[in-house]
């Protein structure tokens, strides 16, 4: 029984936070569409003049960029493949009969509140140093060589901090959903003689097909944007530097904007690409 | 028969389920434990784990060398500010969307969703230039506003999924019993939404304490909260293990216990109502 007149209170309560939106998104987009096709130096002569695509250009053939991009898709694509697995076995033995589920589940999705900055120097210091680490210790322990982690296997170093962060999220998610599948199904299979992997593959993974997607659509959102743990581990040196870094050295440390911003244009493209595929599956929720 | 098959089961996956548990937590809780060391036996050859002197010297050491109160107070801030200033936001917004829907509400909330897709790194340049010009770098007002501003949109999801599961009947028998819009707010409404106010404002204060890009980039010596007092540690003169780990702990501690409280909140807050 919506009346005109509430019609138009809906509106004056949704506008601050429209307005609000609205301008967080077009005044700095519009902002980085127009340093991109300038060559703009700020401590180096200021505005030098409009140049076209020229940093479009020079950024995409930068020796740079696609070592970038490649530890960007490689950071992504490792975590991804990494939580989503261990998500679901995780999240498939935390379903299980037990004593002390409550706990455990508390053990498990601490990761996810530790900020980022204190995950990436705890691993880095405490358990990847090459001396002091716990990880060199355990080695040690086996007779092997301390591996210097975070300069030999940098980006796998990367990879396992970021994963360790994020797996609790995926396990959490993963978890309701599994916890939303009708059991009678699994007994009926059980019952009719379908053993254990079968009654995984066909009934379990499809019921948790689209919680999945939901969690490889978000966190490829927020790892395409991982920056603190590369920040405080490695500074963007042996082979860790992903778009997102490119982007802020070439902005904030050399000063670069004009190029910097031809990046950051880049970045938002790949990001929105993403984005549809995750609007769609939300999309369709609001429907229901 | 089966009792004993299944309670071995029970078994089973307890221990597995505790072993990984612990697993996880492991790297937290050596933290924690070495916080209580002493420096030098936090760097111990072989690692002690628990028969070292327990000691609270690295607390009082972080608390009283490194101005820990200031960085603290600036988490809490930027954190609580941001979160309540994008509560006063979207509490209406959530509202109309939820109780008067048009045609174009599904739209609305879709882009609001699209815009927290934004990779902040493509706007990192025009941020930073207008926070020089408006001279509030290194300020933490700026730091309020933009962390308001980026978790806006799942502040309004997660308000409208709370909104829209109170029944709107209850809505129209206050208003056949005479009760005034007023009333109808205040009593009726308000106390059915608190829940999920609550809930929203606790998500969103966890993801604001922990938010570490614009906060290590636009904060220096001012307004940096604990994301960036911890990042000063990783020069290398900052390689104390113990004082690390106490610092750190202090700076987890409070968003870990909140943190428990709204995991179940989490799952529909952080997946925009996709997953409940």
């Amino acid at each position: 029984m919506a009346t005109h007149h509430s019609r138009s209170a809906a509106r004056l309560m949704m506008a601050p936070a429209v307005v609000l939106l609205l301008g967080w998104m077009l005044v700095p987009l519009t902002m980085t569409l127009y340093f991109s096709f300038k060559k703009y130096l700020p401590l180096r002569g200021g505005d030098l003049g409009w140049v076209g695509f020229d940093n479009y250009v020079r950024f995409v053939s930068s020796s740079a960029f696609w070592p970038s991009v490649l530890t960007t898709l490689t950071i992504v694509g490792g975590v991804l493949v990494i939580t989503v697995v261990f998500g679901v076995l995780l999240a498939i033995l935390l379903n299980q009969p037990m004593w002390g589920q409550g706990f455990v589940r508390i053990l498990v999705i601490a990761p996810f509140f530790v900020m980022p900055t204190v995950s990436a120097l705890v691993w880095k210091n405490m358990f990847m140093d090459p001396n002091y680490g716990l990880l060199a210790h355990l080695w040690e322990f086996f007779g092997a060589q301390p591996v210097e982690w975070l300069s030999q296997a940098s980006l796998q170093s990367i990879v396992m901090i970021v994963s360790w962060q994020w797996l609790p999220f995926a396990t959490l998610i993963l978890l309701t959903a599994i916890q939303s599948l009708d059991s009678e199904q699994l007994e009926a299979a059980e019952m009719d003689g379908a053993p254990a992997l079968m009654r995984f593959a066909f009934i379990t993974l499809p019921h948790l097909g689209r919680a999945i997607a939901v969690v490889l659509l978000i966190q490829t959102i927020f790892l395409l944007s991982i920056f603190a743990e590369i920040f405080v581990t490695t500074g963007g040196a042996f082979g860790t530097k992903t778009l997102t870094y490119l982007i802020f050295q070439r902005v904030l440390e050399s000063q670069n904007v004009g190029l910097g911003s031809a990046g950051g244009v880049y970045a938002i493209i790949l990001a929105n690409i993403v984005a549809i595929f995750l609007m769609r599956i939300v999309g369709k929720n609001l429907d229901k | 028969m089966a009792r004993a098959v299944s309670q071995r089961r029970k078994i089973l996956f307890t221990v597995a389920a505790w072993s990984v548990g612990v697993l996880i937590f492991f790297p937290i809780l050596w933290t924690i434990l070495t916080s209580f060391k002493t420096e030098a036996q936090a760097i111990a050859d072989p690692p002690i784990f628990l028969g070292f002197d327990w000691t609270l010297e690295n607390y009082s050491a972080v608390l009283e060398r490194s101005n820990y109160g200031r960085f603290l107070w600036n988490s809490i801030i930027i954190a609580g500010g941001s979160t309540l200033l994008g509560i006063l936001v979207a509490v209406p917004a959530a509202w109309s969307m939820a109780f008067v829907p048009s045609k174009r509400t599904k739209d609305i909330l879709l882009w609001m969703l699209s815009t927290k897709m934004l990779p902040a790194v493509g706007v990192l340049y025009p941020i930073y230039l207008l926070c020089i010009h408006l001279g509030v770098l290194d300020s933490k007002i700026a730091l309020v506003f933009i962390l308001m501003l980026i978790n806006l949109p799942i502040i309004v999801w997660m308000l409208y999924t709370y909104f829209k599961e109170i029944p709107s009947e209850i809505l129209e028998a206050a208003r056949m019993d005479g009760a005034t819009l007023k009333e109808e707010l205040l009593y009726v409404l308000t106390p059915m939404a608190i829940p999920g106010i609550a809930s929203t404002i606790l998500l969103n204060v966890i993801l604001a304490w922990n938010e570490a890009f614009w906060t290590l980039n636009l904060t220096a010596a001012k307004a940096a909260p604990l994301t960036a007092f911890i990042a000063s540690y990783s020069s290398p003169e900052g390689l104390f293990y113990a004082k690390l780990s106490a610092a750190s702990t202090m700076a987890i501690a409070p968003i870990l216990i909140l943190g428990w409280f709204s995991q179940k909140q989490l799952v529909s807050g952080l997946t925009f109502g996709a997953v409940k």
